[in-house]
């Protein structure tokens, strides 16, 4: 439990360094190293599938996409913070922040299944995940549980969300095309 | 010598018109070294999605990565002949395209077959557990689609966003 503690305390000097220094580069690689110790808190959770597409993504996806549209003249933020906006932002915070503190005890303990607990309260039977896990690999054949989640037994939400991926990319492709017509351009016929 | 300079200026003219410049030629060799494993990489990632930890969305990013390491190192023109951004988007539907007649196929058994996992799997209860590379039925087909959809969109987006101008001088004509 002491990694997770370490893992914490990495991640807020990080935050801290993205937000304080001035250089755009810098706090782009600190945002990096925040999703990098995710990464490895994933791990050390047991959840490999989870770590690799964070890794993948917030690595590979975020910091590179940030690196190759920097413009070269854009590196050094200036200007001051207003002080009214600091205090009004960290009030509400600490607000939520208390707010949460009596939600969180209501929660079951970290890694107890929630709608197992929850069907045992209302005295129903077991739901559908304990039947996933029980019978998985009999059914599917597949020994990557999360692969035979995603892609057999709920296959109808991928295919929502390789949707959702390919037209919002088609519509990122047509607006930014080379020859996009102007403001204000005649149509000819 | 004086021809060479004159020539590599005007190539370096050329990669800078495109928006993305290349980089020394440490990067450029490390980096033609380097894209042929995170693309083999990929590929095992995608292709062993239902034994392994990983499967098609990862997968698909490292594959992508591979072609922005190109973009990065040798410069937006050089990946404009290796992968055109036309190349990627039939890519990417072709890809969308696959996975909905994986679906629509199950149609084939049964009123509610949608999605049905009509290729059979090799897993029975009781023998010893040899997990052979095909023996999850249609789980491969559609990892391989979903890999192919996120491959060719993000490295869509990457080079978009990279590889776009913003003219300012034609609204000022106004």
């Amino acid at each position: 439990m002491a990694i997770f503690y370490i893992l914490l305390l990495f991640i807020l000097i990080a935050a801290v360094i993205a937000v304080e220094t001035n250089d755009l580069l810098s706090s782009v690689i600190c945002v990096g190293a925040i999703g990098f110790s995710g990464s490895l808190m994933f791990l050390f959770m047991q959840a490999p599938d989870i770590a690799i597409t964070q890794i993948v993504v917030e690595v590979l996806g975020l910091i590179i996409l940030i690196r190759a549209t920097i413009s070269r003249d854009l590196t050094f933020i200036s200007g001051d913070r207003e002080f009214f906006g600091v205090v009004v932002s960290v009030v509400i915070l600490f607000a939520i922040f208390l707010a949460g503190q009596t939600v969180l005890r209501t929660l079951p303990d970290f890694g107890t299944p929630a709608f197992v607990a929850a069907a045992q309260n209302c005295d129903l039977p077991a739901p559908a995940a304990q039947t996933y896990i029980a019978e998985g690999m009999q059914k599917t054949g597949a020994a990557n549980l999360v692969s035979a989640v995603i892609l057999d037994f709920r296959a109808y939400d991928t295919l929502g969300e390789a949707t959702v991926l390919f037209t919002s990319i088609i519509g990122a492709t047509v607006i930014l095309r080379k020859d996009s017509r102007r403001l204000g351009e005649e149509i000819n016929e | 010598m004086e021809q060479k300079q004159r020539n590599s200026n005007v190539a370096q003219k050329e990669k800078i018109s495109n928006g993305v410049k290349g980089m020394t030629i440490i990067v450029k060799t490390i980096g033609s070294w380097a894209k042929v494993l995170i693309f083999l990489f990929g590929i095992y990632i995608v292709l062993f999605g239902h034994l392994t930890p990983g499967g098609g969305f990862a997968g698909g990013v490292m594959i992508a990565s591979a072609y922005v390491l190109l973009m990065l190192a040798f410069g937006g023109e050089f990946v404009k002949q290796n992968l055109s951004p036309s190349l990627a988007l039939k890519l990417a539907c072709a890809g969308t395209l696959a996975f909905a007649a994986i679906a629509v196929a199950g149609f084939f058994y049964g009123p509610d077959g949608f999605f049905w996992n009509f290729i059979g799997q090799e897993w029975l209860a009781g023998e010893s557990s040899n997990l052979h590379f095909i023996n999850a039925g249609i789980i491969m087909l559609a990892e391989l689609a979903v890999g192919v959809i996120v491959a060719a969109a993000i490295f869509l987006v990457i080079f978009t966003f990279s590889t776009f101008k913003f003219d300012v001088s034609d609204n000022q004509k106004e």
